[in-house]
């Protein structure tokens, strides 16, 4: 009995770590082929060149040739040239523009999220653009700002001179903001289906009940909705703060940056490729994701700011809730026990309560 | 009786001004909404127009005048052989079959990895993956464009694609998120009936994802057949393996002012992503809406 126990014992002790150790082998393996390709993929085209851009940074160098290390000069021309800090401030026009996308993307999208005649044609129309290509969007641009063409046509039907009309993308006054207009075209639609989603993900019965209670549009948007979408609209503020750094592609195409319109990005485009200073362009590169980390970081901090003023009542609430309980548990105890001097047949104190 | 009338007065007086505020509010919306709308098309619609026009039309009439024929596509031929787009829409087909395909396995594959093992450095790698997200790829280019020449992977095809590969954050994301709602009993009762984990992850979990999968399909898909900068760095000969996004660089330079041509060149190109759209709108604002929220 007992050496046939012991054996089983034996045996079974003796199996179990065999298999796990072959069940744990094939987790490694699979987890090792899975991972393997993308993990080098991210390495190779994100992390590795971060790394070397970081090094870069403080190097004299071009593509081809002896780099020579120079320290901070990079960082200190970026700051000092002039050239350099006016595409910093042109990043201000683009910011403008993405907080009016966003409000009018708010707006567009508390009207569509509802019952609207023909809104999913509303909602395509404004969406479609984000669908076409950088250049096919350049081009079309550039058609629409042209000299007596589409804008001034328009413009002349509504009663305008075309002498009174600038040259929309080589005045300088003007020609930022047509390109901030022509990025606002792109990305509202996108900006659009998020608030949509986000609206649609609301509890319809909190427009039902305010209606009830005799809340006009007003007050259910200020009441519901925008709490509602607290988190996406402060996500989406940030990330207009950040796109209007790396504002690229509509002064790339359109205008390649002539006339006063080169933003960071563009600028750095050039210096990296046609320059060929790629020590400088590095430096700026790091410049825009710290900036761009900042933001992040701000995002996290509004977050987490706003979620723990949710939260503080809650957690409140609650350690009031455990208080309370507590204390009548307490004096629930102590009833059943004065209860159970009293009458020992019931241990139960409800009983004799 | 006369309490009854005294009192159905003001109401009627409240609801005549009732209606007429939103009547109003209605006006106004729908107003603003058409605003909108003509803006949003009107670059469109005239580009469209200007495509229907022979030289000679367009050169006498307002940008804005309707074409006399709007069936008339000489232009479009002429814009589709003059920058070379037959082989800009084969290169554009290929990267995006590969790039599509290829992404959505390693995608699929890391996210059931992550999702449904603990390991050392799972932790690890989603962060880096969730900061890599952060980074702004065309400002990386600088450092990218110089590890590409040491692997030799400019100005071919294939040293884009897997480029393209390489930066996909986003649907991982999306595809782990969803791997987080499939109940994890299901892995236990096949792995009882003997499956391995790759059977496990193919022939259960794989097509269950199919809705995510669409969803980062046409995400990526849209991604890639707009995706020009890094195509205009990488595939420098552009009348071999340009793709379509950069094949309307042909008209800038002595082609430049013929605006009849480019907008029908122009018009070739949305076509494929508008057709994308009126089949797949739905999953086309799913994968919007799942791309931002990532967090």
């Amino acid at each position: 009995m007992t050496t046939a126990q012991t054996e089983a014992v034996a045996v079974s002790s003796d199996d179990i770590p065999f298999n796990t150790h072959k069940r744990d082998w094939k987790k490694g393996a699979i987890i090792v082929a899975f991972c393997i390709i993308p993990v080098a993929l991210l390495v190779i085209f994100t992390y590795w060149p971060f790394i070397q851009m970081c090094g870069y940074s403080f190097y004299k160098m071009k593509y081809i040739g002896t780099p020579r290390f120079i320290g901070l000069r990079n960082y200190r021309d970026i700051f000092t040239r002039p050239e350099l800090l006016a595409t910093l401030k042109l990043s201000l026009y683009y910011m403008v523009g993405a907080l009016i996308q966003v409000a009018l993307a708010l707006y567009l999208a508390t009207v569509l999220a509802f019952k609207v005649r023909a809104g999913g044609f509303f909602k395509a129309a404004m969406f479609f653009p984000y669908l076409i290509n950088g250049i096919a969007v350049g081009f079309i641009f550039k058609f629409f700002y042209t000299r007596g063409y589409v804008l001034d046509t328009v413009l002349q039907w509504c009663g305008f001179s075309q002498d009174s009309l600038p040259y929309w993308l080589k005045d300088q006054s003007i020609n930022n903001w047509a390109l901030v207009g022509s990025s606002v075209w792109r990305y509202l639609g996108s900006t659009l289906i998020l608030f949509i989603g986000a609206i649609m993900s609301i509890d319809s019965t909190l427009y039902e009940a305010a209606e009830i209670d005799g809340a006009n549009k007003w007050q259910q948007f200020k009441h519901i909705i925008l709490p509602g979408i607290q988190t996406i609209l402060v996500l989406n503020i940030i990330l207009s703060i950040t796109g209007s750094l790396s504002a690229f592609e509509g002064p790339y195409v359109i205008t390649s940056g002539a006339n006063g319109t080169g933003t960071y990005m563009v600028q750095m485009d050039k210096i990296a490729h046609t320059d060929q200073k790629v020590g400088l362009a590095s430096a700026m590169a790091v410049v825009l994701l710290v900036i761009i980390m900042v933001c992040a970081l701000l995002q996290k901090i509004i977050m987490g700011v706003l979620f723990r003023d949710a939260d503080d009542g809650t957690a409140k609430a609650r350690k009031k809730a455990a208080k309370i309980e507590k204390a009548r548990r307490r004096e629930l105890r102590k009833a059943n026990r004065v209860a159970a001097g009293k009458a020992p047949i019931f241990k139960n104190g409800k009983a004799v309560a | 009786m006369t309490s009854a009338t005294v009192q159905a007065q003001p109401v009627q007086k409240v609801s005549f001004w009732y209606h007429f505020k939103q009547w109003a509010l209605t006006f106004l919306k729908y107003l603003s909404l058409i605003f909108v709308t003509f803006w949003m098309l009107l670059p469109l619609v005239t580009c469209f127009f200007t495509a229907a026009k022979d030289t000679k039309e367009w050169q006498s009439t307002s940008v804005m005048a309707l074409p006399k024929n709007f069936f008339n596509f000489s232009n479009y031929v002429e814009a589709f052989k003059l920058s070379n787009m037959g082989v800009a829409f084969r290169n554009s087909l290929i990267v995006l079959v590969a790039v599509c395909f290829l992404t959505t396995i390693i995608g699929t594959q890391l996210a059931y990895v992550l999702s449904r093992f603990t390991f050392p450095g799972n932790a690890v790698i989603r962060t880096a993956f969730l900061l890599a997200s952060l980074l702004p790829g065309i400002a990386m280019q600088v450092a990218v464009y110089k590890i590409m020449g040491t692997f030799h992977l400019i100005n071919s095809l294939w040293g884009y694609i897997i480029m393209s590969m390489g930066t996909d954050v986003i649907s991982i994301y999306i595809f782990i998120q969803y791997f987080e709602n499939i109940s994890i009993s299901l892995d236990e009762a096949a792995l009882m009936d003997g499956a391995s984990y790759f059977t496990i992850y193919s022939c259960i979990l794989l097509p269950l994802l199919k809705p995510a999968i669409v969803t980062c399909l046409i995400l990526k898909g849209v991604g890639i057949y707009n995706e020009y900068y890094a195509a205009n760095l990488y595939l420098q000969d552009k009348q071999r393996i340009g793709t379509v996004a950069i094949s309307l660089y042909a008209f800038t330079g002595p082609q430049g002012s013929k605006y009849n041509l480019i907008c029908a060149g122009v018009i070739i190109t949305l076509l494929p992503a508008l057709i994308a759209f009126l089949l797949f709108q739905k999953q086309i604002y799913n994968g919007v809406a799942a791309g931002a929220v990532k967090e």
